[in-house]
């Protein structure tokens, strides 16, 4: 205590400099004071903001940004979510041009040609890269185009396979009711979607305990008639093991088959190129007509863009794409969406020419050797590792914990434990026939980094140590208590009563979870 | 006649590049330059357009010619074409840039974002009059198209499912809308396998859905309607309200309950909030039992910059079990019902920066800023004699006690209702006249002017006409309406006061364009013309919506 000083007294605050002088007390209306100077001084932050119905007024700008902003903190840390393929890092350069064109609309070609263009030069780009044969005559060259994700690839690739056969068994005066598309039990849930919404009928090629990925014989055995394709994934989202595209389009060529194959390399379609550029798994195939790739993944842009080729536009129905047509120039567009950001296709031209091969193939590097360095150290932990190394799949370690009879946790509880530190490291049950199979997955994108890939693997030796200190009924409330506190889903109370626990899907069927990318 | 040959520019800038491929720079040097404009991009070498470079180049210098390349792109302000918003405050701004890395369909991440689009969707239902006692159902989308989808898809699984459960077939669905509608809703037809009726428009029914067609074409294979709030057309709203009356009527009569889905792309945001709504006292929204599903475009005038829609169902009982999938994340769930999955958020959180900070007075006002100026901008053009408008937002609505008062507010209440759009053509006197005079000249001329006002045919039945349409935007103030009528006055007088054989030039500059097209694509487009099929997408300066 230094300066002591006493507090006056109310006689004294109101005692007046000049005598004779009245002071006045205004009583001011409080209501209306929309504008304040500070923000956090105004009305509205001792308010709730509006959620259900609009406000009747307005509010001002800054206090609606401040207010939403301040929401928005709490949402998660994208460096340590390690559930998503979904790039978090980019550029400031690719930041600030992204920035600039938000107000882009990518579908008005008249507008913004330039923004038109600069796509066409990223289908041609990866076309290449995907060893897409091309050609000046129309009937010759791959097609290709941009999307919102690879769902929407997914989605109008399973259109045009559909179509095709349609149009195939017309010709043939043959019944159209029942095609059917062969794939892993494994794929993402878009292709459940896609063979939902647009009534084709799902062939599964069930994955077994050794096994995570198709197996060949299987697949081309399912083969009928009415089968408007096969897909096969390169990198699946589980273990991130690529499916043998080659053997299958080898055994659909030994057995004299025409059934074309459409690869889903939504993570591996700009991972494979450039780690395994021997790998056959594309349009040097001769039954591949299709691949579709996600560029917010691998392709290293933020979300919102995905990218789809054809190999020639005779695998492409003209029925299903709507040409439009500005001062005498076709521009035909095949697209579920329309109006839509330039940003991300512009992102993507930048990272494409700014990085180049040499660049991408230094990330993807990058990337396999941190993937290695985790693998080898989990194992040394005592996990099993259920991903390839060495550049053999993506980027990606699946592990698990080894069967013992004596631990009282599983893997969903490590989980549980790892996000008490922050971590969002995932749990899944494996897809169908694999005696419930339990794996944890860590993916490992551009911004993890050898010293972060340490501090997660000090943090699940520490999680081990708490876990294996407890018995079986506190670690089932400690995993509850988490689940309710640290999840945001646990907390979730928007989802709607009457849609829980479907019945309809692989997951409501068998208890696969889908893993997100 | 001259003999026209086809000059490739990339050969010429070849050809002379390979003569001096010397000077600074070289093949390694692209890590090591002064300034951007320094690199070996800038006059040695093609930025490179069909193949991934072997090596890569710093960020500065492919952000300067990235930057630079971009600078072709248009103008957004002066495209009078697009119902896209373009112009976002600097708080939204910041709100975009910050959340750009944000992905909509990683709710366990994201879970602040995920709570706001909530917010939207329920914001909007209530703004679209969902009633008590309902449980609506909703979703943010990429745009309208892919909001139309859903709503036809769940329409079709409804139908499919009441068939079945009759015991009746399944084969034949159909769905019905006018010939006025969005490229959208013919692909929703299209893909999802069910057969488009597309019932003609006509002068009469104000180029919009005509109501007793719908009543001649229902059937019991009839899915739903599609009822569009704002022709993109001519902005008239398509009558809701008698639809569903007709609609009422057929399910009395033959017992089969069709679905309205209203596409409200561009009215879902104007109606509710303009004084004149969707014309005095008539209903468009969930006020209807009809009224199923909604769908609106939060890029358009929902204020956002490109990327968001929406869509929602009067109650869970409209959106089939069947179609929802279930994702699990570290043991909780997410439901999804979307064509897209990974996808941006950030629009969902301007969408709700919008609606809080506006507020229902603040979307009032910026509409019926926008009605105002697009009354000014047809009273001007049908001022000067040589234009009519086809649409009617500028013409008083008749009313019971006379004129209104001169201190009355003049608000968009006294006039017909409908989306700040004004569609006009050339008057017939204009073109007897002046017979020598293409309208899509105007379009042309105006170009070159910068301004983009496109000019098409009319849905089929009135094909006959052609339109040049004007959308007025939030950001089309007063100062530069006052510009566009006087470069349309101007373009007009010049054309006016040229005779037939300096006009010419016009017609050479089309045959040129033809030229440069593949023979095949020019074929068929004068087969499509013969056929007199110049639909909105295929007129000049095509549009979007």
């Amino acid at each position: 205590m230094v300066h002591l000083s006493t507090i006056p007294d109310e006689d004294e605050v109101n005692s007046k400099l000049v005598e004779g002088v009245k002071k006045a007390h205004l009583q001011l209306v409080n209501d209306e004071d929309s504008f304040t100077t500070s923000v956090y001084g105004s009305k509205f932050a001792a308010r709730d903001l509006p959620k259900h119905e609009m406000p009747e007024g307005e509010m001002p700008k800054e206090v609606a940004y401040r207010m939403i902003k301040d929401e928005l903190s709490l949402d998660g840390n994208p460096m340590l979510n390690l559930a998503s393929f979904v790039t978090t890092y980019m550029e400031e350069e690719a930041e600030k041009l992204m920035a600039e064109s938000f107000s882009k609309n990518f579908i008005d070609y008249e507008e913004y040609p330039q923004s038109a263009d600069i796509q066409n030069r990223c289908v041609s780009m990866i076309g290449r890269l995907f060893h897409a044969p091309v050609g000046v005559d129309s009937s010759a060259g791959a097609i290709g185009t941009s999307c919102v994700g690879s769902s929407e690839a997914i989605m109008l690739a399973v259109l045009a396979m559909k179509k095709r056969w349609k149009n195939k068994r017309l010709a043939e005066g043959k019944p159209t009711d029942k095609p059917n598309i062969v794939m892993s039990s494994a794929v993402q849930v878009c292709w459940e979607k896609a063979a939902r919404y647009f009534e084709v009928e799902e062939k599964l090629v069930y994955c077994t305990e050794e096994r995570y990925v198709i197996d060949p014989e299987e697949t081309v055995a399912l083969v009928d008639e009415n089968t408007i394709g096969i897909c096969a994934i390169l990198g699946t989202t589980y273990t991130g093991e690529y499916e043998d595209v080659k053997a299958v389009n080898d055994l659909l060529t030994k057995k004299g088959l025409s059934t074309p194959i459409h690869v889903d390399a939504a993570s591996g379609g700009f991972v494979a190129p450039f780690v395994m550029p021997d790998l056959e798994w594309d349009f040097r195939l001769e039954h591949v007509v299709s691949i579709n790739v996600s560029g917010h993944k691998y392709g290293l842009v933020y979300p919102g863009v995905g990218w789809v080729v054809w190999r020639s536009a005779e695998y492409l129905p003209s029925e299903l794409v709507f040409n439009i047509n500005y001062l005498g120039a076709d521009q035909a567009s095949f697209t579920l969406n329309f109006s839509k950001g330039a940003s991300q296709v512009i992102g993507q031209y930048y990272q494409l020419i700014r990085l180049g091969k040499h660049g991408y193939r230094a990330i993807m590097s990058n990337l396999t050797r941190v993937a290695n360095y985790l693998s080898d150290s989990l194992e040394a932990l005592g996990f099993i590792i259920m991903s390839k190394k060495n550049g053999e799949g993506l980027p990606l370690v699946a592990f698990r914990l080894t069967p013992q009879e004596n631990r009282n946790y599983d893997e969903f509880a490590l989980a549980h434990q790892l996000r008490v530190r922050g971590w969002v490291v995932p749990a899944y049950t494996m897809a169908p026939n694999t005696k419930n199979l339990k794996m944890l997955r860590v993916v490992v994108r551009e911004d993890f980094t050898r010293s972060r890939c340490d501090n997660l693997i000090t943090d699940i030796k520490l999680c081990q140590q708490v876990l294996d200190e407890m018995d079986r009924e506190s670690i089932k409330k400690q995993e509850e208590f988490i689940h309710k506190h640290h999840t945001a889903s646990g907390k979730a109370t928007h989802n709607h009563p009457k849609y829980r626990k479907e019945k309809h899907s692989l997951q409501g069927k068998t208890g696969k979870t889908h893993a997100i990318c | 006649m001259s003999l026209s040959r086809h000059v490739n520019p990339e050969d010429i800038i070849h050809h002379l590049q390979d003569n001096k491929k010397t000077g600074s720079g070289g093949e390694g040097g692209e890590s090591a330059h002064l300034t951007v404009y320094s690199s070996r991009y800038t006059s040695q070498r093609d930025i490179p357009k069909y193949n991934i470079p072997q090596d890569g180049c710093p960020g500065d210098t492919v952000y300067a010619m990235i930057k630079d390349e971009l600078d072709l792109d248009g103008r957004p302000n002066l495209n009078l074409a697009s119902f896209v918003n373009t112009y976002a405050d600097e708080h939204a701004s910041s709100l975009m840039a910050d959340n750009i890395a944000k992905n909509l369909a990683d709710n366990d991440e994201y879970p602040a974002m995920l709570s706001m689009s909530d917010r939207c969707v329920s914001i909007l239902a209530n703004l679209w009059g969902v009633r008590p006692g309902e449980k609506a159902v909703g979703a943010p989308t990429v745009g309208s198209s892919e909001a139309i989808h859903l709503g036809g898809l769940a329409m079709k699984r409804r139908w499919q499912e009441k068939r079945r459960k009759e015991g009746k077939g399944t084969e034949k669905p159909n769905i019905i809308m006018g010939a006025n509608a969005q490229v959208a809703l013919e692909k929703f037809a299209r893909y999802f396998e069910v057969e488009a009726r597309i019932l003609p428009v006509s002068k009469e029914s104000k180029y919009r859905l005509d109501v007793e067609k719908v009543r001649e074409n229902v059937d019991e294979n009839t899915i739903g309607v599609f009822v569009i709030l704002g022709s993109t057309y001519t902005g008239h709203y398509e009558p809701v309200e008698e639809v569903a009356r007709v609609l009422d009527e057929v399910e009395r009569e033959k017992g089969w309950d069709v679905p309205i889905h209203v596409d409200a792309a561009s009215g879902g945001f104007v109606a509710p909030f303009t004084h004149a709504g969707v014309g005095k006292g008539l209903k468009w929204n969930f006020e209807l039992a009809r009224v199923k599903s909604i769908n609106a475009s939060g890029h358009k005038y929902g204020l956002v910059t490109a990327g968001v829609g929406w869509i929602v169902f009067r109650d869970e009982s409209m959106l089939p079990k069947d179609l929802i999938f279930e994702l699990h994340y570290l043991g909780g769930t997410e439901q999804s019902f979307t064509l897209n999955f990974s996808r941006p958020g950030a629009q969902t959180i301007v969408q709700y920066y919008n609606l809080i900070h506006l507020g229902f007075n603040g979307y009032r006002e910026i509409m019926e800023n926008c009605l105002a100026n697009a009354r000014l901008l047809s009273k001007s053009l049908e001022a000067t004699g040589w234009y009519t408008c086809l649409s009617d937002i500028h013409r008083p609505v008749e009313r019971g006690n006379g004129k209104a008062t001169d201190n009355e507010e003049d608000t968009s209440a006294n006039y017909i209702a409908g989306l700040p759009v004004v569609s006009f053509r050339l008057t017939d006197d204009f073109k007897k006249e002046f017979s020598h005079i293409k309208q899509e000249w105007v379009s042309v001329l105006a170009r070159a002017r910068g301004w983009i006002i496109p000019n098409y045919a009319l849905p089929p039945n009135e094909q006959e006409t052609e339109i040049l349409r004007v959308v007025i935007r939030e950001s089309m103030s007063f100062d530069l309406l006052e510009r566009l009528v006087t470069d349309l006055v101007q373009v007009t007088q010049t054309m006016m006061d040229h005779d037939e054989i300096d006009l010419t030039i016009m017609h050479k500059q089309k045959q040129r364009r033809r030229l440069v097209e593949e023979k095949g694509k020019a074929q068929k487009e004068e087969e499509e013309a013969a056929e007199g099929k110049k639909r909105m997408e295929e007129g000049i300066h095509r549009s979007v919506c």
